[in-house]
This record gives structure tokens, sequence and C-alpha cells, in this order.
């Protein structure tokens, strides 16, 4: 199981430094994880670290390819749009 | 380590109290300060009203990384046309970023300050922030550091920041009631989770209050920057004042909402509207009776580069710092001859102010005491004298005079009326803008004001006026002042015929 930086990414750091599994790591065009690495943060946190202060939505996708911040959940912006 | 051009006698600051932008007015800005504390920010642009118009800052983007969500920023916005906070072109490294601060401070010698603001959280990226911070103080001794923060991871940094002669810090703190606090800020990232509503804005206004503590425990001057959203914290504001004031914050700074619907952010596409210029400075002054307000902030880039109210960065891109070859120990020599021929016009600005002042109010204006009040727009690049023309002025700054003096208000931006050949076609449009910007103004001082644009101005109700070109602002301001007392405009309130002879 591993997490996905998609293109969305704005390339802020705020990820990179809190994967307990250093997993993530800066590249072109935008940062990425490596997929052995990643375990999602089980048995070192209760949520994914990465997912829990990016602060762009659907930039992390779960191993289903879905967002881990869906449109509308960290700004609120779709709602409104609805 | 010694501070060679701060603590050396040439950089002290002048004597005495009166600072150009309040001079006479009932609160004037620094001279009830402490005297250690004016010591410290009497050069600092961002602090000091009269400093700002002398001396440059600089910020340098260093922290993209944010712990917290607002509603009045989107973190996908980068744009070079753009100034307001959390705005930056060029990410550096902190390697990178010590490079600009050296060739910008060689560049520019009236460049005091370098800050780190951005673009998202300083204390968010403590490596790369402190990294920069211990290099500089290295290598740049000359330079004054200071940070802003959101206060979120504030208490467990002050240690640090207190090693690398970090004496001044703002905080943005929009509220003090969660409740309030809910409405501003979606989201926090907390102890290894994402924290939403209102817990999220309790455990932020706590550890803002509780790092504000801290800060002042330590001696380290503190700066509150506010953001002032219509119907959601106005209000309030004036109680955050009243606390951040008792718990020892310096400076208070209140702030306009910017919100733009193109900008993307919550509030830009929710259509919350920023204050007029009318509420802002109500509440500014609703606020003072209880502390000293700034009023010259720009809300700068996140990468801002000279003066308040410019910008150069375009001048310090990474590729053009490379071809630069700075010799920083040389530089540093030729700044502390800026600085001190600086202060020393400066000092002998404040005793030629001192002077004059007390003969106009002998004249008159004293014994005038029920003339009203008055707004005047000046257009200045700088140097506190009325040096720009009309139409290449990008901002006007307000002044209110009245039987009590002369007083800073705030800063208005606008579109230049006429860039030479790039926006004349549109000046019409541009003028009408113009006229908006400088509403409630009964006059404006410039070097000069062309032809076309003095009947719509006089028309509003603006007197334009290039009588008073090089001449210090507030000197000019009393003038009119009085020329308009002495021709009796200043008795009743104004109508919309009264003109200055």
């Amino acid at each position: 199981m591993a997490l996905e930086i998609i293109e969305l990414c704005t390339n802020c750091w705020a990820c990179q430094p809190l994967c307990p599994s250093k997993a993530i790591y800066e590249a072109k065009p935008h940062f990425m994880i490596d997929p052995d690495k990643c375990n999602e943060c089980s048995g070192d946190f209760e949520d994914s670290q990465c997912a829990s202060i990016c602060p762009i939505e659907g930039a992390i996708l779960n191993e289903e390819g879905l967002p881990m911040n869906p449109p509308g959940s960290l700004t609120g912006i779709l709602k409104l749009a609805a | 380590m010694q501070l060679p051009v701060i603590n050396n006698t040439t950089s002290e600051a002048p004597k005495g109290g009166c600072s150009a932008g309040s001079c006479g007015s009932k609160d004037e800005q620094m001279s009830h300060l402490p005297e250690h504390i004016r010591q410290k920010v009497f050069n600092h642009p961002c602090y000091s009203e009269e400093a700002h118009h002398y001396f440059a800052r600089m910020h340098v983007a260093v922290a993209p990384a944010c712990n917290i969500q607002c509603n009045y920023c989107n973190r996908k916005y980068d744009c070079a046309n753009e100034s307001r906070p959390g705005v930056v072109s060029e990410l550096h490294h902190p390697v990178q970023a010590v490079k600009k601060v050296l060739a910008v401070a060689a560049t520019i010698p009236q460049m005091t300050v370098l800050g780190i603001a951005g673009p998202g959280d300083p204390l968010a990226n403590p490596e790369r922030t402190f990294e920069t911070f211990r290099m500089l103080s290295e290598q740049a001794p000359d330079i004054k550091l200071c940070v802003s923060t959101n206060g979120l991871s504030l208490p467990e940094q002050v240690e640090q920041l207190s090693q690398y002669n970090i004496d001044h810090v703002t905080i943005t703190i929009n509220c003090v009631d969660p409740d309030v606090g809910a409405q501003i800020y979606p989201w926090i990232f907390w102890k290894n989770k994402r924290i939403k509503g209102r817990e999220a804005a309790e455990i932020l206004i706590a550890q803002q209050q509780k790092g504000l503590e801290m800060l002042v425990a330590k001696g380290i001057l503190v700066k509150v920057n506010s953001v002032m959203i219509p119907g959601v914290n106005d209000k309030h504001l004036e109680e955050v004042s009243k606390i951040v004031k008792a718990k020892g914050a310096f400076l208070h700074n209140v702030m306009p909402l910017i919100s733009e619907a193109e900008h993307g952010t919550y509030y830009g596409l929710t259509g919350q509207r920023g204050p007029t210029h009318e509420e802002l400075q109500a509440l500014q002054d609703a606020c003072e009776g209880d502390m000293n307000m700034m009023r010259h902030c720009r809300q700068c880039r996140a990468d801002a580069v000279g003066l308040l109210g410019e910008d150069r960065g375009a001048e310090f891109t990474m590729d053009k710092i490379e071809k630069m070859d700075i010799n920083y120990p040389e530089a540093m020599k030729m700044r502390a001859e800026v600085h001190a021929a600086i202060n020393e016009e400066l000092e002998s600005k404040r005793l030629a102010r001192e002077s004059k002042v007390q003969v106009i109010n002998i004249q008159g204006i004293r014994k005038a005491t029920n003339t009203r009040p008055v707004l005047m727009a000046v257009a200045t690049k700088g140097g506190g004298v009325i040096n720009e023309h009309f139409g290449h002025a990008g901002e006007f700054l307000i002044y209110e005079a009245s039987s009590e003096g002369v007083r800073f208000i705030g800063h208005r931006k606008t579109t230049p009326y006429c860039e030479g050949d790039i926006s004349c076609g549109d000046g019409e449009s541009v003028l009408d803008k113009t006229l908006k910007v400088l509403a409630g103004c009964e006059a404006v001082l410039c070097s000069k004001v062309g032809y076309e644009p003095w009947g719509p101005l006089e028309a509003a109700g603006i007197q334009p006026n290039g009588e008073h070109a090089m001449e210090p602002i507030e000197d000019a301001i009393l003038k009119v002042y009085e020329e308009m007392r002495a021709a009796g405009k200043l008795e009743a309130k104004a109508d919309e015929q009264q003109k200055v002879a």
C-alpha cells in the first residue's frame, strides 16, 4: 500500500519532513512518494501525515487512485458552488 | 557578537521623540515608546512610520510550508504582478537566500531589515528559516532580522528565536474567540492530525497568546497583525487590540482583507468583501485609544525588496544574483556611511520640524482651536518629501491636518494615471479610479500635476497642489491647512464648492 502525489502538488514542502518512512522526495515537476517505502504511516500515526497537512485538495491519492482530501473537504469551496 | 553598525554611535536613533508621520498629533507614534524599544525600531521601515520613507526592507521566500489554512489565502497562487502576503515568484534554499540578501544589501544600502514571512509559515519550516537566520547573523551582522508567524508553533520556537538575535516578531492574530476563529481558519495541522472547525481555532488562539507572552517575557519585540474582515472580526478586533496590548505587544497593525475573486480564496469566491478606507480608518482610530497603531503597512509579498510601496524584486532574481560579485565587508562600510547620513538627516529634520511647528502654532492654528480636520493626499517616492508627479503615483499617502497638527492616516493604492507611453490611452478610466481612491481628501499635494487631471480633481472637491515640490510632507500640509484656515474654509463642514485659494 502506498499513497501517490499527482500534478496538483504546488511543491510547498509541508509533507516531506513529516514522512516517518522518508518516502517523500523533491522531484520535478513536483514532489513524489516512493511506493516501495510508503506504508501510509501505518504503525507510526493514526492518519497519513502527508495527507493531513497537504493544503491542496486532490493532490494526494490513495491506493485506489481516490483523493485523500476530496474537493471541498479542506476549503469548503465546492460545497458553496453546489 | 559585536554588531558593528547597529551598536556603534553613528547608527543610534536620533534623540528626542518626534516622528515625521505623526509629529504634533495627539497620539504621536514613537515618542511614547520606551527608549530601548525606540532604539530597536527607529530604522525599521515596518515599525516606524518615519523610517519607512528612508529605510528599505526585504523578504526572502525560504518558507513554503504552512501548518494552517486561512480563508484569505490560496496556496496555489504565484504571480509576479500581485503584491500581497503569501505570494512569491521564486522559492529559495537558505544558501541562495543569503546570497540574495547580501546582493540586495550591497546594492540598496538603505536596506536595514530582512524578514522571513513565507510564503507559508516561517516557523512551520524551522530548519530552512533558522539556517537562513544563522548564516545571516554571521555574514551580515548589520542587518536586522525579523520573522512573522501565524503563531501555531511559536511557543516551541521562542527559545531558538532568541538565539539568533531576532528581536522583532510579528504574529498574525485575527481573533481571541474560537467562534470567530472558526469562520477564518478551516483547519490546522496539530500533533500529527488535521483538526477542523472550532477546535482548531481554539488551539491556534491558545498557542498565539502563549507565544506572545513568552516572547514578551524574553524581551523580544512583538507586533500583532490583524486582518480586518467585515462582518467576521471587525467589531472583535477592538477587543483583540486591548488584549495584545495588555500582554505587551508594542504595535498593532490592522490590515484590510484582500479578497478579489480571481485570487481564488474562500473569501474571494464567497463574495466576502474587504473594508472600505473609511471602515479601516474608523477601526484603527477605535483601537488607537488602546495602543500604538501602525498605518503605513503595504501588505508586502513574501519576496518583496525595497522601500515599502515599491518592489525591486525583479532586479534580484537568482540568475542575476549569480552574476554579481559581492564583497560584503566592503559593502558594510559603505552601508554604515549611508545609514549615518540618513540618521543625520532625520535628526536635522526633527530639529527643523520642532521649530517650524512652534512658529506655525504661534501664528494661528493653535489659536483657532475649532478648525475642522481635513484629509490631504500626498504623492511621494520616499525621503519624507513631496517628490512624485500626480500621474506617476502608484499610491497616495493620506494625512489628516487639524488644529492638533498633522497625523498619518494610511496609504491608498491606485494605477498611475500616466505611465509614459504605456497606458496614457487608458487615461480617463484610470483617472476615475484615482478620483475614487482620493475620496474624502480635499487636496492632493504632488511635485507636479498635469493640465488634464486638474479639472476633474477640482470638480471632485480635491484641490490639486504642485506648489510644495521637494518640501517635507508635514510642513507642506501645515502650510496648505493654514492657507485654508486663512481663507475661512475650516470653520464649517466642507461643502461641495469649497476650494483652496
